[in-house]
């Protein structure tokens, strides 16, 4: 079984024994944001917030403020515009919907791929892979393990071709096949690499060879054990490649769930679902309100 | 995206200017921006804190020099800090024993298939005689993986396709070696999350039934907050001789390799620089202090105070 320190029981162990929110709780509370990696702009957001509330009401009690942290965080999360989905639904587009997913090295692309296309083909959908890896080791096998695991078909040239004649055929064999949604792989890269990121945007550009309006979806994924870095990589991908979802995985872990605070009051995008885990059903659709809730949920 | 901590101070020292000597009261925004530089860095909250309390107290009392400024005196002063924190002796990693065991251990995605086939590859250019053993019998393709890489480096690879016993195809592969005078067996292993209880029990296996010359513990420099749970979780069960931070090619600033090395107190034996074969280097405290403030013209700041 896993074991999960949250939020919650951080900050019940920070204020055991106190009865009104102090200077000392208010250190406590950023000690717990940060160290949960909400970041420090974030955390003093939140930080501000709250001591606002303290204000107005001098005699705030420690009691609630668990709830007013929480009424906070959802506030903020809020503030992101964006709407949560409600299931692994494929948007009204003419089909097939493309996905492309790019990330930094080693964050969980491969595996989120196989775990989304047995979401949407679970749903009664076509889904189409293409293996768009064609430098790291075996990652086009990896991508057909996935594929074969999920039973849906991979588009590949093998190792060492060109990403975007991948990507291009995979959209095109998405369209012959009349497929509900392809779903185009990509190598690990760091935001740092000039080159690489550019080759996001060759892909991109060949596979529009097909149809103007793909891809729909750029989906950007992130580590959630990732630190500081996921602000850069959020803006360095945003900016080359116009990045317009985005996945959190590896949140099975400890401390997390602060990163995804953090992404979404700084960044527009939504993030549209959350990995679990490295089997196949652990992937889920990010809803603000039930991840607040895990955050503060009480443990055993 | 982040200033560096020179950009930092630069701030937090305006009020420090015309005053003779470095006091609590004076001290204390200059202290408070140094933790947001750790901080943004991703060093532990608790080890920033700790780093901080040393400096403060080093640096009250002290008298500004004439020819620094208060800034780079401050800077000089946290730089040291960090080299120390990071520094003492370089050590090299163990491979004595016939054939001697390096068993590589760490997270998901870290880097650990990519680092055995750099090590073994950095060991064969040495003359050595290397088997690499893979014994990650989880994620899909992780064998082959490892078979491609000791293909472009024309090292040998163990493996068994269908097995899922992990301790066995090691246990196996270090007879091989034997039978077929291999020097030293690289055990590659599964990703793995410290929360993960069957998995942990899994390596802890593997540690007990091997009894490796060497266990590293493969870390990714990206890592945040958690990278101090995680390498104690890990240390608990397998005791690792020494860590390896990984993606250093990046712009993470690396934080993570401080709060491990200031907590754990197991030195950083290699780092890892790119997807490339030849992209592994010795570790440098020195450099890493660098970077985890954000500066490279920290040298010549340095000289002069
Ligand atoms: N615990 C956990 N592990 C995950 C999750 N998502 C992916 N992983 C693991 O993370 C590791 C890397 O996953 P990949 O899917 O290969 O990552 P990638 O981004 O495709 O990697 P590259 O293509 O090499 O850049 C594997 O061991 C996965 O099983 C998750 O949500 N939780
Ligand atoms: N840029 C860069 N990429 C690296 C480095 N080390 C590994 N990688 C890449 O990171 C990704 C993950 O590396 P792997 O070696 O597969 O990681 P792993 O720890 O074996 O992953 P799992 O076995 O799934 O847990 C791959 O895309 C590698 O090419 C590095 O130092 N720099
Ligand atoms: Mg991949
Ligand atoms: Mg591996």
């Amino acid at each position: 079984e896993k074991t999960n320190q949250n939020l919650f029981s951080k900050l019940s162990r920070a204020i055991v024994g106190k009865s009104k929110v102090d200077d000392e709780v208010l250190d406590e509370l950023e000690e717990i944001l940060i160290s949960s990696d909400v970041g420090v702009d974030t955390t003093l957001k939140i930080i501000k917030r709250i001591e606002a509330r303290v204000a107005k009401d001098k005699y705030l009690n420690t009691s609630e403020l668990e709830r007013i942290l929480r009424e906070e965080v959802i506030a903020l999360l809020m503030e992101n515009k964006t709407q949560d989905l409600e299931d692994f639904l494929v948007p009204e587009v003419k089909k097939p919907y493309v996905i492309m997913v790019v990330g930094v090295n080693g964050v969980g692309k491969t595996t989120t791929i196989g775990k989304l296309a047995a979401q949407f083909l679970k749903r009664g959908n076509k889904v189409v892979l293409g293996a768009g890896d064609t430098f790291r080791a075996a990652a086009v096998e990896q991508l057909k393990l996935w594929g074969q695991r999920v039973g849906v078909p991979v588009i590949e040239h093998g190792m060492n071709t060109d990403p975007a004649s991948v990507a291009y055929d995979a959209v095109k064999k998405g369209v012959e096949m009349n497929a509900d949604v392809v779903i185009v792989d990509t190598a690990g890269r760091l935001h740092t690499k000039v080159g690489l990121m550019n080759e996001l945007a060759k892909i991109k550009r060949v596979m529009q060879k097909v149809a103007d309006d793909v891809p729909h979806e750029v989906l950007l994924v992130l580590d959630g054990s990732t630190g500081q870095n996921a602000f850069i990589q959020a803006k360095e991908f945003t900016q080359a490649t116009e990045v317009t979802a985005l996945a959190i995985t590896k949140l099975d872990g400890t401390a997390k769930g602060g990163v995804v605070i953090g992404i979404s009051d700084q960044f527009k995008i939504p993030v549209k679902y959350i990995g679990v885990g490295e089997k196949i059903d652990d992937l889920q659709i990010f809803n603000r309100k039930e991840f607040v809730d895990s955050l503060f949920k009480t443990q055993k | 995206m982040f200033e560096n901590l020179s950009q930092k101070l630069d701030k937090a020292l305006k009020m420090l200017k015309g005053q003779g000597s470095i006091t609590e009261i004076n001290v204390a925004a200059t202290i408070k921006e140094i933790r947001r530089a750790l901080l943004d860095a991703d060093v532990n909250f608790k080890v920033a804190k700790e780093i901080t309390d040393e400096i403060k107290e080093q640096a009250i009392g002290s008298k500004i020099l004439i020819a620094v400024s208060p800034r780079e005196m401050f800077i000089k002063i946290v730089y040291d800090k960090l080299t120390e924190l990071m520094g003492g002796q370089k050590q090299d990693i163990n491979i004595k024993g016939d054939p001697a065991v390096v068993m590589i251990a760490g997270l998901n995605g870290a880097g650990k298939t990519t680092f055995s086939g750099k090590l073994a590859n950095f060991l064969k250019s040495q003359g050595r005689q290397v088997l690499l053993a893979a014994c990650d019998v989880y994620r899909p393709a992780a064998m082959e993986q490892l078979k491609v890489l000791g293909g472009q480096i024309g090292v040998e690879v163990y493996t068994e396709m269908e097995s899922k016993d992990a301790v066995q195809i090691a246990q196996n592969a270090i007879q091989y070696a034997k039978a077929n005078n291999k020097k030293i067996v690289i055990v590659d292993t599964a990703g793995r999350l410290a929360i993960d209880e069957v998995l942990m029990k899994e390596i802890a296996a593997l540690k007990k039934a091997l009894n490796p010359t060497e266990t590293l513990f493969v870390v990714d420099a990206m890592t945040g907050q958690d990278a101090v749970n995680t390498a104690l979780a890990f240390n608990e069960r397998i005791d690792y001789d020494g860590v390896v931070l990984t993606k250093l090619d990046g712009d993470a600033r690396g934080g993570a390799a401080l709060s491990i090395r200031k907590t754990v107190n197991k030195p950083i034996k290699f780092i890892s620089t790119g997807e490339k074969m030849e992209a592994i280097d010795h570790f440098y405290p020195d450099r890493m202090a660098q970077r985890i403030l954000g500066m490279g013209d920290v040298l010549s700041l340095v000289e002069r105070a």
